[in-house]
């Protein structure tokens, strides 16, 4: 019982991110609406985001910035006190980098509609059907 | 289709549940992504770089092109935003609306057909107007300068607290896109024009990768910062720490801009005319 405690403690910080991949992945592929396929693409893009900084974690170290780095007492620095501050980089900048590449989906989005008076897939699909001889 | 789609996420969770046992676990720090170089960057920034936030170190200085290719592609956004909705001035809107400030009675004025925007008479109103409302046009006003300037303490301040280019530029982006909500896009576009967003947007770029190319012809390897010793009057590891700060400057600008470039145009469908 004691090694399914620690087990859970251990790896529910990937469930989780399962749980949210899987969630964006449903809406990204069975939703009709591109607005939903949207939001299902940035929930999905927040499940990698949640799983590199949960990676980066360690036990018992603290936010990667040098404390007294500039103090007189010059003293050494071990990574063990601080957590991976890699996979913060690679978020930060992918963090903004999806609002950005958000605004393109949502402008894309926009020339659909004014094209076809609507965002459901398959009436889209009938549309161009329509409009082009076969 | 639907059925087929949850047993298709259904499979793909399970694979990753059965992985996940393989992963090191919470909090680990012997995992394999905490080895390689991350214990290098932990270490060795104080004595490269003199900067004590390493978040900000790596970012801007061990993976400079990283962060400078990022920034382009945020640029390249707003471009593709740009390129995609706007809609040139000459095609003018089915029709203006003036309100009369006096008898609030509005006017409609169809076939492009415009009264004077600036008068103590008329106001130039949205199609879809909603009444000003005293509380929220108040609220903002006083909020939106504490913003921006911790906006640019957060610039500013990234060496030593969280912080840096990137999280200080959507902060202050964020500020002008509340000015613009709470009051309206006309209004916006006087204090920051859309050709001042693009202007800033690839200054912003250019500044970051004028820094690398000003580092190569005083004679270090591009985003080199060490090579701004002697214009800068320091020594090699102090120069770098310079350098990080007029990068992220450079970022913060950028990524301001084109957040504002963006919403001018989604929020007016790219007419940047009449918006939310």
């Amino acid at each position: 019982m004691e090694a399914l405690g620690s087990l859970i403690l251990a790896k529910y910080n990937y469930w989780a991110v399962i749980a949210l991949l899987l969630i964006g992945l449903y809406a990204m592929i069975t939703k009709k609406n591109l607005v939903k396929k949207i939001i299902g693409m940035n929930i999905f893009q927040t499940a990698i985001i949640l799983f590199y900084v949960s990676i980066g974690s360690k036990k018992g170290a603290t936010i990667p910035i040098i404390t007294h780095g500039h103090g007189d007492a010059s003293h050494a620095v071990h990574s063990v006190e601080y957590i991976n501050p890699l996979p913060h980089v690679l978020m930060l900048t992918a963090i903004v980098v999806s609002v950005a590449t958000l605004g393109v989906a949502l402008a894309l989005a926009m020339k659909v509609y004014s094209q076809y008076g609507t965002l459901e897939e398959d009436e889209i699909r009938e549309k161009i059907m329509e409009s082009e001889p076969v | 289709m639907r059925a087929l789609g949850l047993a298709t996420v259904f499979c793909f969770g399970a694979i990753l549940f059965y992985i996940s046992f393989d992963f090191p676990g919470w909090g680990d720090e012997n995992s394999p992504a905490s080895q390689h170089v991350s214990p290098y960057y932990i270490e060795h920034t104080m004595d490269d770089t003199s900067v004590p936030n390493i978040v900000t170190a790596i970012l801007a200085d061990y993976r400079g092109y990283d962060t400078l290719f990022e920034t382009a592609v945020i640029f390249s956004a707003g471009l593709a935003c740009f390129f995609l909705l706007r809609i040139p001035e000459r095609q003018a809107p089915p029709a203006r609306f003036y309100r009369h400030l006096a008898t609030g009675i509005t006017f409609r004025i169809e076939k492009g057909g415009r009264l004077p925007e600036d008068t103590d008479e008329f106001e130039r109103i949205d199609s879809v107007w909603v009444p000003y409302d005293v509380i929220i046009g108040m609220t903002c006003r006083l909020v939106v300068p504490f913003i921006q300037l911790f906006a640019l303490y957060v610039i500013a301040h990234g060496h030593h607290s969280p912080g840096g280019g990137f999280q200080g530029g959507v902060i202050f982006g964020a500020a002008i896109i509340l000015f613009a909500i709470s009051n309206n896009l006309r209004r916006t576009l006087k204090r920051m024009s859309e050709k001042t967003s693009a202007l800033l947007g690839s200054l912003g770029v250019l500044i970051y990768a004028g820094t690398g190319i000003l580092c190569m012809v005083l004679g270090a390897g591009f985003l080199n910062y060490s090579a701004l010793a002697s214009l800068l009057g320091v020594d090699p590891v102090s120069a770098r720490s310079h350098g990080i700060l007029i990068v992220e400057i450079g970022v913060g600008i950028a990524v301001t801009a084109v957040m504002v470039w963006i919403y001018y145009n989604l929020s007016s469908a790219g007419r940047q005319d009449e918006g939310l």
